[in-house]
């Protein structure tokens, strides 16, 4: 049973901030991912949990302990790193029970330990060998059967799936997500890559500059983004923006549209997933620019009163660049921004 | 382009060629050649190193090295060689191997410095320091002992200690040691049970080279030393005295360990060099 609780914690490098103030709290055997570009403190975040690295200010609670003074090895926590970091000096069945010779369990404990959790990663073949002689793929398994091995209460994770190729990147992640929902652990999971994140997580934490801009289920992070970053950040191809100009009663005029939206006096930005607008006889007029075929669908790229706008329509659509479209959001999955504050607004 | 320029661009090349195996060669010579003599008057009679014209082919004749061994003060002088550099040895791993973990692991301030400092040390000329060193050793009663030489061929070592074990020590990823970390080891068991034994090899070399160095070095064993005098010592005071056998033998048993050891260890040397140059 381990609950990680992360009070307050700020993390500085010099006169660099690369946290502010974070706080989040992860229940026992959730699947949390923390989702952000490269530079967020996603990582930095993840290794004060782990203990590699010390907040500036804050506290780190796992299970109900206190353990922001405490080295790695007394947190009750395994990572898998991005590198794999498996031991080239051991055998993998000495690099699976590393831990467990720390801990100085019996031999026959540890053969145990180490068989059954190869097996959960199918490399039981692989015991023998050297991390020299696995390829990139398998040394992944190996370094995910070590951190298993250990019953670990968290689990932290580091980008451990984006040294993989595509391919094996989106078996590894069913793989991975299976395994650990078997293992009732609590895992922290640290990604740059949103598909990963959608389909893995119970709960993505999306951070920003340093920041947590939302943490939520992956639907609800997706449907309603709490900040214009997240909207543009999450969704492939993202949000579309577009400046909308208050009419009074809560009416407002997009591209010269009127539609619906919130009471509120303040100039908005308008928002909408490029797979909810529809052809329809009114709405907003979009010259297509750019025509890609995806196979399933078609995805256009439009402008509209001098700004990029994207739609996904369907693929047996015939357009070609130049032509007029007549793009209906659809209205319950519009979404408004403040642009001062970058905030949604209900 | 015609038959012609392809033709004169191909013996151009050719004749490139040639110039660069005589080139080699010509290195491969420089340095052999002597060698080679040292090696053929050193397993000769001692009446052939005495006599002229020489043979070019050694007669396995072990009468210099008898006379080597027979020699007064000869086997003293080689057991200081070997107890000065083996501590020479120890100590500039004990100092310069925590050095480079450092130097590879932590930031801090004037991190660029210490490691142009660790390289200035080899900048002072022996000569320079020698004099000092004779009066102050005496002083503490370090003169004329192993441990006292041994002291100066570790300051000549450390730097070289320093560097290598700085590139060996970058060259394994800290995330294999954090992954220790997390696996339940101390920062301590993590460097013995990771750290160490994929450093070894290294360690090793770098332990040798320092022993060479300590080997061959003659000037602050020839001031420091009267009585205990190091091999190379004793042959630099022997050099008017004694007869030319006992020169190629002496010359011999000095080239051959460190010529092996070099050797042994040249794949760890190039790695430092390849750091000292970026």
């Amino acid at each position: 049973m381990a609950e990680i609780q992360i009070k307050g914690v700020a993390k500085s490098f010099g006169s660099y901030t690369a946290l502010h103030d974070i706080n989040l709290t992860i229940q026992d055997q959730e699947f949390v991912v923390l989702l952000g570009a490269s530079g967020c403190g996603k990582t930095t975040l993840l290794r004060i949990v782990a203990g590699l690295e010390t907040a500036t200010t804050g506290e780190v609670w796992i299970g109900g302990k206190r353990v922001d003074h405490l080295p790695p090895k007394d947190r009750g926590i395994a990572m898998v790193f991005q590198n794999y970091a498996v031991f080239p000096h051991l055998t993998v069945f000495e690099n699976i029970g590393f831990g467990l010779r720390m801990k100085k369990l019996p031999n026959d404990e540890v053969k145990r330990r180490v068989e059954r959790t190869a097996g959960l990663m199918h490399i039981e073949q692989l015991l023998g060998r050297y991390s020299g002689e696995l390829s990139g793929g398998q040394r992944q398994r190996v370094a995910v059967a070590r951190a298993l091995a250990m019953e670990p209460d968290v689990i932290l994770m580091d980008e451990p799936l984006s040294n993989l190729d595509a391919l094996l990147r989106m078996e590894m992640r069913a793989e991975l997500k299976g395994v650990l929902a078997e293992s009732n652990t609590t895992a922290i999971y640290v990604t740059h890559d949103q598909v990963e994140a959608m389909s893995m997580a119970d709960r993505i934490s999306v951070m920003h500059q340093g920041r947590i801009v939302q943490a939520a289920s992956p639907i609800e992070v997706y449907r309603n983004p709490a900040a214009e970053f997240v909207a543009g950040f999450i969704g492939n191809p993202p949000m579309n923006f577009l400046p909308a100009t208050p009419q009074g009663g809560g009416r407002w005029a997009v591209a010269g549209q009127v539609l619906d939206g919130p009471q509120t006096p303040k100039a908005l930005k308008f928002a909408i997933r490029p797979e909810d607008l529809r052809l329809a006889d009114h709405g907003l007029q979009a010259v297509a620019k750019v025509i890609e075929p995806l196979g399933a669908h078609l995805l256009v790229t439009c402008d509209v009163n001098g700004a990029l706008f994207r739609a996904v329509l369907d693929s047996d659509l015939s357009v070609k660049p130049g032509d007029t479209l007549t793009l209906a959001p659809q209205s319950d999955r519009i979404r408004w921004f403040d642009p001062e504050t970058t905030r949604a607004v209900a | 382009m015609t038959a012609t320029d392809v033709s004169s661009g191909a013996a151009q090349r050719r004749s490139g060629h040639y110039l660069y195996a005589a080139s080699v060669a010509l290195l491969c010579a420089w340095v052999l050649v002597p060698l080679y003599f040292l090696l053929i008057n050193t397993l000769s009679s001692p009446d052939t190193v005495n006599s002229f014209p020489k043979p070019f082919i050694p007669e396995f004749d072990w009468g210099s090295l008898e006379f080597f061994a027979g020699y007064e003060g000869m086997l003293k002088a080689l057991k200081n060689s070997v107890v000065v550099a083996v501590l020479t040895m120890i100590m500039s791993i004990a100092v310069g191997a925590p050095a480079g973990y450092a130097l590879s692991r932590f930031e801090f301030r004037g991190k660029g410095l210490f490691r142009m400092l660790v390289l200035l040390t080899r900048a002072f000329p022996l000569p320079l320091l020698a004099l000092p060193l004779a009066v102050m050793f005496i002083r503490t009663g370090l003169d004329d002992t192993a441990i006292g030489l041994a002291l100066v061929h570790t300051t000549l070592a450390i730097p070289f200690a320093v560097l290598i074990t700085f590139s060996l020590f970058s060259g394994i990823p800290i995330e294999l040691e954090e992954a220790a970390w997390t696996l339940g080891c101390t920062r301590f068991t993590a460097f013995t049970k990771v750290v160490l034994p994929l450093i070894l090899p290294g360690i090793a070399a770098s332990a040798i080279f320092a022993f060479v160095i300590s080997w061959n070095e003659v000037f602050a064993a020839a001031v420091l030393t009267i009585e205990n005098r190091t091999l190379t010592a004793f042959l630099l005071a022997k050099l008017g005295e004694a007869p030319l056998h006992l020169k190629f033998a002496g010359g011999f048993i000095l080239v051959v360990p460190a010529l092996v050891f070099i050797f042994a260890v040249r794949k760890y040397l190039f790695a430092m060099w390849g750091i000292a140059n970026r």
